[in-house]
């Protein structure tokens, strides 16, 4: 079966600067794909790409089997986009905020009525159809904004950073309706800065830094091969750290240490956490042992400094 | 589901999203465009007016009334597409969320023209219906005054649409009003005759569009077009289509990053 997205050696540049520096991926009927990333690393340029709303300054782009540059209307007619900025319209209330979003598109006003209202049990807002949107909370609005992408019945939906800047309550039923959609084979595209999210949610993923790609893979899979499967953390300052290095033997764990932390990541093989956790009670430092997770991985490929 | 939608549709339903909005404010928008002009007619046109001789044997309210009519139309169409479509460019993310969807920028842009011809015929109405209750529309032919309110209000909205595209914040739309609306609304024969002026006063009036869309609209409400009348047409006709092609052009280059 053909790709719903395939790109390669993708680009785009703006005057004075490479926001995606050539990266390429395939995306599979079904799946949920995610860009992980630090801001500025170019997830969103690459997704206002695959919208066919920005084109590639260079490489190649299919998505749903069309050419941005020709078909950019046809491939958005399938496609749901639900946008990092809350750009829902303040001028309407929450149930034309859906029927004039669906009037842009090429189908029966019945149709999209009767979606609206399948849509909005769906986000369980079947209840606050007459209201204002400045009246909605945070999760309520980003609620709507899915609904809203969902209203032409996409095959391919482009999710923005869907839950940042939400409570955990409204995170997880976000995430709750998301798992829904993939369920139902809705394929997914997803950015986002929040390991947890990632690690629920995509199937595969990439790690994207200065527009590049750094790693693809499974979440489980990339944890694996970049981290282990547990990470030893050690309250420490640069010289207590090399005391308390000098007394153990690594067997060849990596480690690293920023600021007041030293960070050892585990294999299986290594076997060595017992001994980590009592030459740290003799030192008296605090210490940590834990799984390792995919912000691990994050931190490591893309650096702990922090970038601006 | 159809596989395409046509240019005509994404204008149509870009248009169609303003008048949804306009239509739950609609009243207060209706009194806007009644009341102001109403108070102009009242203080300049029977106040000011007891003392002013007539021109080419029209009292100074017949004089004014059909340039009220095109007045109102500029800044009807000048507001909304100056602070209108800004809100609805920057703040707001309306054409954001729409480029989103099958509609093209192209489509944006000659819907929301479309949509500022449509506001602007609307005011026009309004305002046609005040004069014609003080009796000052001679001539059916003051109809006319509808389609050029379209007309001239998607040329002032076009006009309007070239300063949102360039614009960094609402601040920087003094410039426009200050610069260029209000001497339009001052030097293009609303208010006195162009006839008379000195000639470079009145070369320097033809340059404002509005005194084109002035002279059509005093042709039709009196009813007495003439070639020239239709000349001043064909100008305003071409202005529009220029200010559409620029409009066009800024706000693809400030969409489409």
């Amino acid at each position: 079966m053909s790709p719903v997205v395939e790109a390669s050696a993708l680009e785009k540049r703006y005057a004075d600067f490479v926001a995606v520096a050539g990266i390429d991926f395939r995306i599979e009927k079904g799946e949920c794909f995610g860009f992980l990333g630090p801001n500025g690393a170019g997830k969103t340029s690459t997704m206002r790409m695959l919208q066919s709303v920005s084109l590639p300054s260079a490489g190649q782009l299919r998505v749903l089997g069309m050419d941005p540059l020709h078909d950019g209307k046809r491939i958005r007619t399938r496609l749901g986009v639900c946008p990092q900025a809350d750009n829902l319209d303040p001028d309407l209330p929450v149930l034309d905020n859906l029927l004039v979003y669906g009037s842009y598109f090429p189908q029966a006003r019945a149709l999209t009525a009767r979606r609206a209202d399948e849509l909005l049990d769906f986000v369980a807002l079947g209840d606050k159809r007459d209201h204002a949107i400045p009246e909605l909370s945070g999760g309520m609005k980003r609620r709507l904004v899915i609904a809203r992408a969902l209203i032409n019945d996409p095959e391919l939906l482009l999710l923005d950073e869907p839950t940042t800047g939400l409570d955990p309550q409204a995170r997880h039923l976000i995430w709750t309706k998301l798992r829904e959609l993939r369920a139902r084979g809705v394929t997914m595209v997803l950015t986002t800065h929040y390991m947890d999210e990632a690690e629920r949610l995509c199937d595969r993923l990439v790690i994207m830094d200065h527009g590049k790609v750094l790693a693809e893979d499974t979440p489980r899979a990339l944890i694996e091969t970049h981290v282990g499967h547990e990470v030893f953390e050690l309250g420490a300052t640069a010289a207590e750290s090399r005391d308390f290095l000098a007394g153990v033997e690594l067997c060849g764990a990596v480690h690293e240490h920023t600021g007041d932390l030293l960070v050892v990541f585990l294999t299986k093989k290594h076997d060595l956490s017992e001994r980590l956790i009592e030459r740290a009670r003799q030192a008296g430092a605090r210490y940590l042992l834990r799984n390792a997770s995919l912000e691990d991985v994050f931190l490591k490929l893309t650096g702990r400094e922090l970038e601006e | 589901m159809s596989a395409e939608t046509s240019f005509f549709h994404g204008a149509a339903r870009v248009a169609g999203r303003n008048l949804t909005v306009w239509r739950r404010y609609a009243a207060a928008s209706a009194l806007g465009n009644f009341g102001e002009p109403l108070l102009y007619l009242i203080a300049l046109g029977y106040g000011l007016g007891r003392v002013v001789p007539p021109i080419d044997g029209l009292s100074y309210p017949e004089f004014l009334a059909p340039a009220l009519i095109v007045s109102t139309v500029m800044y009807t169409a000048t507001f909304e597409g100056t602070f209108g479509a800004y809100t609805r460019l920057t703040t707001q993310g309306t054409f954001d969320a729409i480029l989103a969807t099958p509609v093209t920028v192209s489509e944006i842009v000659a819907g929301e023209i479309l949509w500022g011809g449509l506001k602007s015929a609307f005011g026009a109405t309004v305002v046609l219906t005040v004069v014609r209750a003080f009796g000052l529309v001679p001539s059916w032919l003051a109809l006319g005054v509808v389609p050029l309110g379209f007309l001239a209000g998607a040329m002032f909205y076009a006009m309007a649409l070239c300063m949102t595209a360039l614009s960094k914040s609402y601040e920087f739309f003094n410039y426009y009003f200050t610069l260029v609306v209000a001497p339009m609304y001052l030097f293009s024969g609303v208010f006195f005759p162009l006839e008379g002026a000195p000639p470079w006063a009145h070369r320097l009036a033809q340059v404002l569009p509005l005194t084109h869309v002035v002279a059509v609209s005093r042709g039709l409400v009196r009813g007495q077009p003439t070639w020239s009348t239709l000349g001043h047409a064909a100008v305003v006709l071409g202005c529009a289509a220029a200010a559409m092609a620029v409009a066009a052009r800024l706000l693809r280059r400030r969409l489409q990053i």
